[in-house]
């Protein structure tokens, strides 16, 4: 089937989210969506879905137009998707998941055998493994995503859309994926792959097409360099890479040790972790979502009260300190969910730049706060950090994602600090935040300070740290150097120690790539990804 | 390369997950066990209990059961020491408590105190069956309440107006049941009433998008108000035309009825109870094997899922508000068409409440919740029998006796339950 969209756009009042798109999705193809977070491809994707209706514009299926009242409608139009966020009800199992909105009853009853049938069929012709009886929320993330795909394909969907499906995965569910992608597409599907992940993009897709700000700013290549594309994306030439000269080490030292957490249901969050950051210097986790690094993250800044073990800064214990103590002895830190835990958005700009600072002595006294002084640290911040704002009196909620990040992280290095700890830095950032905020942090590193990042994104990783620690089940499985392949950092992130990822990666190149579909890259310099990108 | 990553997962899933000390349950088991020590071991009071087992059964006649508190007395309290200590034990040894220990010691507890209870009363002699017959008629309104509030609940939306349904399914059975002379029209009458004030809460929570529990606690106010007037200005002047409606009849089912003890108490019923066994089986049944249950609980779960799915959400979610007024209407029927036959203002007294908490406690189960539910009209029909048998506790603590045993057993037994995902959370398309 082919998806054809002429002129579409949506607007939402005054904002045009999206300005007349053109594409054209050909059967037996894998077609791309590029841009930044926030340049509108999701709202796109609910056009598509008959989530919104198009305020203008015409959308085709093989050649014959089409109006969506809803879901139900694209669905029985052949169109299928998998979401960015799981559309799967977490206690059901994988057939009342797949059964859901489509069930076929017998008489007065469900007839749940007919779907498991129908998900083994599925299932055993593209080898997704998936249980029909197993409850969703015990299920790995890609598997819950295979759900996802089986669900569209239960309904017969000749055009896949995929919303960035890769963001949740690690690096083999990623492969996996991309070779389940490539088996559609030779079964004749139409498939429209949104992302802004550049390395799965020129791996998969047949055709690009980059939009910007609600527009296509252009068709792309495969064949092109992650810098076009990148760049391409986000309409300037962007520095992917964080410059940074060589780690120069000071005395101040933060050190983990035999730190071990259980969840009340017994069980372990954090198994006997222990490492140490020298100032200086940027340690980066990596690690699937959910692996622990969010409690380390926690248990240093005093969230977790049952931690036990050791952490001590430059001598002194943080562990069994309030969070408010952590912060005094000069912790700084930036939780990875901004918007929950960095910020209060209904409070103004200036007043979220001193949420952990209002009752110290510069900004309030006798109990009052200092408006003039916090007033003025919001000037000196916003300038010093480039926050974008009509004014430092509106909520933070009125600022797009990478300026509220700002505003965390603008708070967080305004003091002295002798530790920075810092969880998804730029998670929903666009690109040109991202540059100045990884900047800043190296500034901080070259201050002298210790660094510990947190970050999902490989790229990111790569991008600042000195030294890499992989977290798996709550297990450090080593920290290794940055020089090490993305292929064996993907098989330490999937449980496998240093040494035996070192094993089955030699191992595997040696074989040659057997499945289908994999460009499994020999990376000397695991960033440049094999190809021109000036270092 | 899969491979390595694969075997690693397994290695790691199936090693040990470690034990959380949890000092909670030992602790209050000790606590109870050394106060029953006092209470139903050295103060066991000293007549002995007779039970009638064997009223209502016309084939087969036995003794009463003869109880020696203190013998009891002594034994439970023996029990809940060796079980506590076993729990202090165990837990200090790192070990989890064994699933049968919860049940077990409560079991025992209750039984210790209601033999003492019994036992310390001017004339312990009282039949089983009239006890548990009793139980299950009080708990009628609860399990059709609570049957109400789990439909609710389970696509989404909060109830806390059962026990406005119940008020006024009890005001329109009463109205109507007089008017007609047919306690059948009042029965009727009593479900419209309930999908009335349900209609309220839908128009509300899902049009308007008010907070659930406030539009409840608001109907549930109007709806007591809105009665209270009316029985004063219209129903007390015509008592004889307005409010006294014919009762609902009873009847035995035969053979099941002949069953020791349980033949009677669930078998030798008013119609109404019948009905109850009826709808909780049809809810039940409904919940877990149809199209209906499956997107029910989805849309309580996980609504946008099941709208991305062509679900209609919130017009699922209005009908099941309106079938939950019907249920819990019928419960409201209990109180004026088979308890007595008049209506009086706010007759129901926090029922509907307890229907709620029994709904939590039964876990957001139909089997859960109507268990619950029987435990508490059991509690109920303790105090009445009790007073009745001439108890030496006072007569206003023995009243608070079903609240307490519902505070108890929702925030202590009950431990973290998790209700339906969404409640409460009005679905917005964006």
């Amino acid at each position: 089937m082919k998806l054809e969209l002429r002129k579409v756009t949506k607007r939402f009042g005054d904002f045009t989210a999206n300005d007349s798109i053109d594409l054209t999705v050909t059967p037996g193809t894998v077609h791309c969506l590029l841009g930044e977070n926030g340049a509108g491809k999701s709202t796109l994707m609910n056009v598509i879905y008959g989530l919104y209706r198009p305020t203008e514009g015409q959308m085709f299926i093989d050649d014959q137009p089409v109006e969506f009242s809803g879901p139900s409608d694209a669905m029985a139009a052949g169109i299928g998707m998998v979401h960015q966020h799981f559309m799967l009800v977490p206690v059901f199992t994988v057939a009342e998941n797949v059964a859901l909105g489509a069930e076929s009853i017998k008489g007065a009853t469900l007839d749940l055998e007919s779907t498991r049938k129908k998900i083994r069929e599925i299932s055993d012709r593209y080898g997704f493994q998936v249980d029909p009886d197993a409850v969703v929320e015990n299920l790995p993330v890609g598997v819950q995503q295979r759900v996802e795909i089986i669900k569209a394909l239960v309904r017969d969907a000749e055009i896949l859309i995929l919303d960035e499906p890769t963001a949740v995965l690690t690096p083999a569910e990623t492969d996996q994926l991309l070779g389940i992608m490539d088996q559609l597409r030779k079964d004749g599907k139409s498939l429209l792959f949104i992302s802004h992940k550049l390395r799965e993009v020129r791996e998969i897709s047949d055709d690009i097409t980059v939009i910007r700000r609600g527009k296509v700013v252009g068709h792309a290549q495969p064949t092109m360099s992650t810098t076009e594309l990148a760049s391409m994306m986000v309409g300037k030439n962007v520095q992917l890479t964080v410059d940074k000269d060589a780690a120069q080490l000071s005395d101040k030292v933060f050190e983990v040790k035999n730190l071990t957490l259980m969840a009340d249901n017994g069980v372990p969050l954090l198994k006997d972790v222990s490492f140490e950051v020298r100032g200086g210097e940027i340690l980066a986790v990596a690690g699937v979502q959910g692996n622990g690094q969010t409690e380390l993250a926690e248990s240093i800044i005093g969230l977790h009260p049952k931690a036990t073990g050791s952490l001590s800064l430059n001598g002194t214990e943080l562990l069994g300190m309030s969070t408010k103590q952590v912060l005094r002895s000069g912790v700084g830190f930036v939780p990875e969910d901004r918007s929950k835990d960095g910020l209060i958005g209904s409070f103004s700009i200036s007043e979220n730049l001193v949420l952990d600072l209002f009752d110290t002595p510069e900004f309030s006294s006798a109990g009052t706060l200092n408006r003039s002084k916090i007033s003025a640290n919001a000037d000196r911040a916003g300038t010093e950090f480039d926050i974008r704002m009509g004014s430092k009196e509106h909520t933070a909620s009125t600022l797009s994602g990478g300026n509220q990040q700002k505003i965390v992280v603008a708070r967080e290095l305004s003091r002295d600090l002798q530790l920075f700890v810092g969880s998804q830095l730029t998670r929903g950032v666009d690109v040109g935040s991202i540059e100045f905020i990884h900047k800043r942090i190296v500034q901080e590193r070259d201050k002298g300070v210790p660094v510990l990042i947190v970050s999902t994104e490989l790229d990111e990783v790569y991008g600042l740290a000195d030294r890499i620690a992989v977290f798996f089940h709550g297990e450090l499985m080593g920290i290794v150097p940055p020089t090490t392949p993305r292929s064996v950092l993907g098989q330490m992130m999937a449980g496998a120690t240093y040494e035996e990822a070192l094993a089955a990666d030699t191992e595997h190149s040696e074989a040659s790539s057997v499945s289908a579909a994999k460009t499994q890259v020999t990376e000397s310099a695991p960033w440049a990804e094999g190809e021109e990108n000036e270092r | 390369m899969s491979v390595v990553a694969t075997q690693n997962t397994k290695v790691s899933a199936e090693t040990e997950t470690g034990v959380v000390k949890n000092w909670k349950n030992p602790v209050i088991y000790t606590i109870l066990a050394l106060l029953s020590v006092f209470l139903i071991g050295v103060r066991a009071p000293e007549k002995t209990i007779s039970l009638g087992i064997s009223d209502g059964v016309r084939w087969f006649q036995a003794e009463p059961l003869q109880i020696n508190p203190q013998v009891y007395g002594w034994v439970a309290v023996a029990v809940m020491l060796a079980l506590a200590a076993y729990a202090l034990v165990t837990t200090n040894a790192g070990k989890l408590l064994g699933r049968w220990v919860a049940p077990l010691f409560w079991l025992t507890f209750v039984t210790g105190l209601l033999v003492w209870a019994i036992g310390s009363t001017t004339k312990p002699s009282l039949s089983l069956v009239s006890l548990l017959t009793g139980a299950v008629a009080l708990s009628i309104p609860m399990i059709f309440g609570s049957m109400g509030g789990l439909l609710c609940e389970r696509s989404g939306i909060v109830n806390i107006a059962i026990e406005g349904q119940l008020l006024f399914g009890a005001f329109s059975a009463v109205l109507v049941g007089s008017i007609t002379g047919s306690p059948w029209a009042g029965l009727l009458a009593a479900m419209a009433g309930g999908v009335l004030v349900s209609a309220i809460l839908a128009l509300f929570s899902i049009k308007y998008l008010v907070d659930q529990v406030i539009v409840g606690v608001v109907v549930n106010v109007l709806v007591s108000g809105l009665t209270g007037f009316l029985f004063a200005r219209v129903l007390q002047p015509n008592a004889p035309t307005l409010n006294s409606a014919p009762k609902l009849p009873g009847f035995e089912i035969p053979v099941l009825s002949q069953i020791p003890v349980i033949g009677p108490v669930l078998f030798n019923q008013n119609v109404l109870v019948y009905l109850m066994y009826f709808v909780v089986g049809l809810i039940w049944f409904a919940l877990n094997k149809t199209k209906w249950g499956l997107r029910t609980r989805a849309v309580g779960e996980h609504p946008k899922a099941a709208d991305t799915l062509g679900v209609n959400v919130n017009r699922l979610r209005l009908m099941n508000v309106l079938l939950a007024g019907a249920v819990a209407g019928m419960g409201g029927a209990f109180f004026t068409l088979v308890s007595v036959s008049a209506f009086n203002s706010d007759m129901t007294a926090g029922q509907g409440y307890i229907a709620l908490a029994a709904l939590i406690f039964g876990r957001w189960t139909p089997v859960g919740a109507l268990s619950a539910a029987l435990l508490f009209g059991f509690s109920l029909n303790l105090q009445f029998v009790l007073s009745i048998l001439g108890t030496q506790v006072p007569t206003e603590l023995l009243a608070m006796l079903p609240y307490l045993v519902t505070i108890f057993a929702v925030a202590g037994l009950v431990g973290r339950s998790r209700g339906p995902a969404a409640v409460g959370t009005p679905y917005v398309k964006e």
